[in-house]
């Protein structure tokens, strides 16, 4: 409520143990509610435009087909058993103290109806099981509470049956799209994808003088004309990257970095106009079938250019539909190079270059760059980088040491698995909810002042669009700098010798009288 | 007559736990997953991944992760319980196997380990704010259910003692469809007539965890997406046309 939030200082709450259990404060954040999506928004998606007279009985009828075609959503329904692990691990509730956003709690929102109408005992004995009916009340809670929820998937490490959160949420998501009771900020953005290609709704004249300045910037900043080439038929790799990355910061210096380090690779490569976004907000609605429309954009594109390999930017969620889900909503990709991952991170490409020795850095260049990591969550829980399990920390942190001089890990308990959400995942990175993204913010803000504090760490790493977004709103609120947060590309791109480069140059001047003496 | 309205009630507590449990998990079975979920880091392997149930089921891996204090009451309190059942064979198989027959004083001592984790685990949920807001009236009673079949098996050890031999020769009777007498005493019907009721709300309550935790998609998948394509049965609609 407004007097809570009103109450909420983080530049007072910085300081503290990050995983600290708030007490209880019932109803905290029942008036947290994202806009609601406008009759275009929702139609584009296939959606009714505003909420339907039945509403009731389809979104009963709703729930009832994704049982059946959702085993998870069957199985996590009928399986807690209310022990309570999961009680203290969102950082909602950690910021909140609502216990409605304990992720169990957030659950049995959608468990109680479930319950009702499709368990004997729920139609019998109602009150001994909390079933309860589909009322405007319990839809009103559906709508804030499911939009208080990352979908980070935190919770799902510490239930002893792996129930996800994460797939209740989207199933609840679906469930109000389907009856036109719609999220504004990620409809309306599924729909720019549609029209424009990119979440941005950046036109494809646009993207182009964008890339061609970004160009501009890197030859004059180093004497080497590397290219962001767009739209070329017949590139080898298709790059696939957060439209973000053309346009804010500090994405933007992570995309000069993944230019660099193709360019020094050799490879021919192409961004593309119709797959200009990586992201797949089809995912945060749990609509499958807009996921899937999303998702065939990038085959498309790949199909059409001709290349021979798919490679993905800086993106947590993108990743994730990337890697986990993309062969099979838009599969098969047997027309691409099967000696590549398909696809590949950028941060495997880059780290594989750092392995077999094909790039130069110059530490130094970062020196002023006391470095944490911030695991994003899809990256860390949901997906996978390099051919061992928890490829997804190492790599990252392998660029991170072989490009910075100074790199601190934050406290073990918010860091790879059990990392904690920047607060603006899941669909929920809109200004409305602006309250719930500070407050669920606060456990992450807490481990990053530790190590600010303990080690001098002045800056943040991620390889998420989202958390960069986030985190450059947030970190002022705390008490950082706005561009405390940084691509991990642009530690590569800072440290880099492209060969030929004033750089390299300067540094091989630099370094040689040395060697020679030795 | 009591031993008529026991053996028909066993029949039919029988009947609803045994098809119950095999609907559900057809159902389970029979609902398809349609996207690769697996909590990562996961196993990339499927041998991975029996390696990984095998610690959830018998270790509660995931729960040790998030709360000790839980993880031990709740491991005390299911191990018991398996011991328990373990020891219980003795009434059902004729000669009892070596092995029962040795764990049988271990069995004793479970059924105190098991109440008391029981207790335990109820004490978190009256004393733990986060833990008593999520309960309702049917966790408490499914506690107490469970304590009073503990209670009342103990009280037939140390209490007042049943005939055992009468009990066994029930049951083995309603096995071979042959019945003998149920001996009359109360602690023995007061605990028999409480695990008939645990039998017929088993299929229908969360005891359905403990076949669900087996078809946990973030568990029981392997992280292989890149390297096998996970193309489930025909749910995912034909590719719009480009």
């Amino acid at each position: 409520m407004a007097a809570v939030s009103s109450d909420f200082k983080p530049k007072e709450r910085v300081v503290g143990d990050p995983i600290e259990i708030p007490q209880i404060a019932c109803g905290a954040m029942a008036e947290s509610k994202p806009f609601v999506a406008k009759a275009d928004h929702n139609e584009k998606l296939g959606f009714p435009g505003e909420l339907v007279d039945d509403w009731h009985d389809k979104a009963i009828f709703r729930l009832g087909e994704l049982l059946d075609n959702n085993r998870a959503l069957r199985v996590y329904l009928d399986s807690c058993v209310k022990c309570g692990a999961c009680t203290d691990k969102c950082h909602y509730f950690m910021g909140t103290g609502d216990p409605k956003n304990m992720p169990v709690a957030r659950q049995d929102l959608l468990r109680k109806v479930y319950r009702r109408h499709f368990t004997w005992a729920g139609k019998v004995v109602p009150w001994l099981v909390g079933a309860e009916d589909l009322t405007k009340e319990v839809l009103d809670d559906w709508y804030s509470y499911f939009h208080q929820c990352s979908q980070c998937r935190r919770c799902s490490v510490f239930c002893p049956y792996g129930i996800d959160t994460a797939e209740i949420s989207m199933a609840a998501r679906d469930i109000m799209d389907t009856i036109g009771l719609g999220q504004k900020y990620s409809n309306e953005i599924i729909g720019k994808v549609f029209n424009m290609g990119n979440n941005l709704g950046l036109p494809p004249k646009a993207l182009k003088n964008t890339l061609e300045s970004l160009e501009e910037e890197i030859e004059e900043e180093t004497g080497v004309p590397v290219k962001l080439p767009l739209d070329v038929q017949g590139a080898d790799i298709l790059l696939v990257t957060p439209s973000a990355d053309f346009f804010a910061s500090p994405h933007m210096e992570g995309l000069i970095g993944y230019a660099k380090v193709l360019h020094e690779a050799g490879v021919s490569w192409t961004l593309s106009t119709y797959a200009s976004e990586a992201a797949n907000f089809g995912m945060f609605v749990g609509s499958q079938e807009n996921m899937q429309k999303v998702a065939q954009r990038i085959a498309k594109a790949a199909k059409d250019l001709g290349v021979k390999r798919l490679v993905f930017g800086e993106c947590g969620h993108a990743w994730r539909v990337a890697y986990s889900f993309l062969d099979t909503l838009a599969g098969p990709f047997d027309f691409l190079d099967p000696n590549y991952p398909v696809p590949q991170h950028i941060c495997e490409f880059t780290n594989d270059l750092i392995e077999k020795g094909k790039l130069r850095f110059d530490k130094s260049k970062n020196d002023e760059f006391r470095l944490t990591f911030h695991d994003s969550c899809n990256v860390a829980r949901a997906s996978r980088m390099g051919d061992k399990p928890g490829g997804q920390f190492e790599i990252p942190r392998a660029i991170l040491r072989a490009t910075c001089n100074h790199f601190f890990d934050m406290a073990p308990e918010t860091i790879h698995e059990k990392t904690l959400c920047c607060g603006g995942g899941g669909g929920l990175l809109t200004d409305e909810l602006m309250d719930v993204r500070v407050k669920g913010a606060q456990p992450r803000m807490r481990a990053l002042k530790e190590v600010a504090d303990e080690h001098g760490v002045t800056h943040m790493a991620a390889i998420c669009a989202i958390c960069k977004a986030q985190f450059s709103k947030i970190l002022p609120q705390y008490g950082f700098e706005m561009d405390g947060i940084v691509s991990v590309h642009q530690m590569v791109s800072n440290a880099i010798l492209l060969t030929g480069s004033t750089q390299a140059e300067e540094f091989d001047a630099q370094h040689r009288p040395a060697d020679a003496t030795a | 007559m009591l031993t008529a309205i026991f053996a028909i009630l066993f029949y039919l507590a029988a009947a609803i736990l045994l098809v119950g449990l095999a609907l559900r998990i057809r159902l389970y079975a029979k609902t398809p997953a349609p996207l690769k979920i697996p909590t990562t880091p996961a196993p990339i392997t499927r041998g991975g991944v029996v390696l990984r149930m095998a610690r959830e089921v018998t270790l509660f891996e995931s729960l040790f992760k998030s709360n000790k204090w839980t993880w031990a009451f709740g491991w005390v309190f299911h191990v018991s319980l398996a011991v328990v059942l373990f020891r219980h064979l003795r009434y059902f198989l004729q000669p009892v196997p070596e092995i029962v027959a040795i764990m049988q004083p271990v069995g004793v001592l479970a059924g105190f380990s098991m109440v008391a984790g029981l207790l335990a685990l109820w004490g978190r949920r009256l004393v733990v704010e986060r833990v008593r807001y999520i309960t309702g009236p049917s966790d408490h009673l499914m506690l107490a259910l469970l304590v009073m079949i503990g209670i009342s098996g103990l009280s037939m050890k140390f209490v007042a003692h049943t005939d055992i031999v009468a009990v066994k020769a029930f049951f083995l009777g309603l096995m071979y469809f042959d019945w003998k007498p149920l001996p009359s005493d109360i602690n023995l019907l007061v605990h028999l007539s409480l695990v008939l009721t645990l039998m017929i709300v088993f299929p229908f309550s969360k005891l359905l965890h403990a076949p669900g935790v087996f078809f946990s998609p973030t568990r029981n998948q392997a992280d292989d997406s890149r390297e096998r394509r996970y193309a489930p049965r025909g749910l995912l609609k034909p590719q719009a046309k480009a």
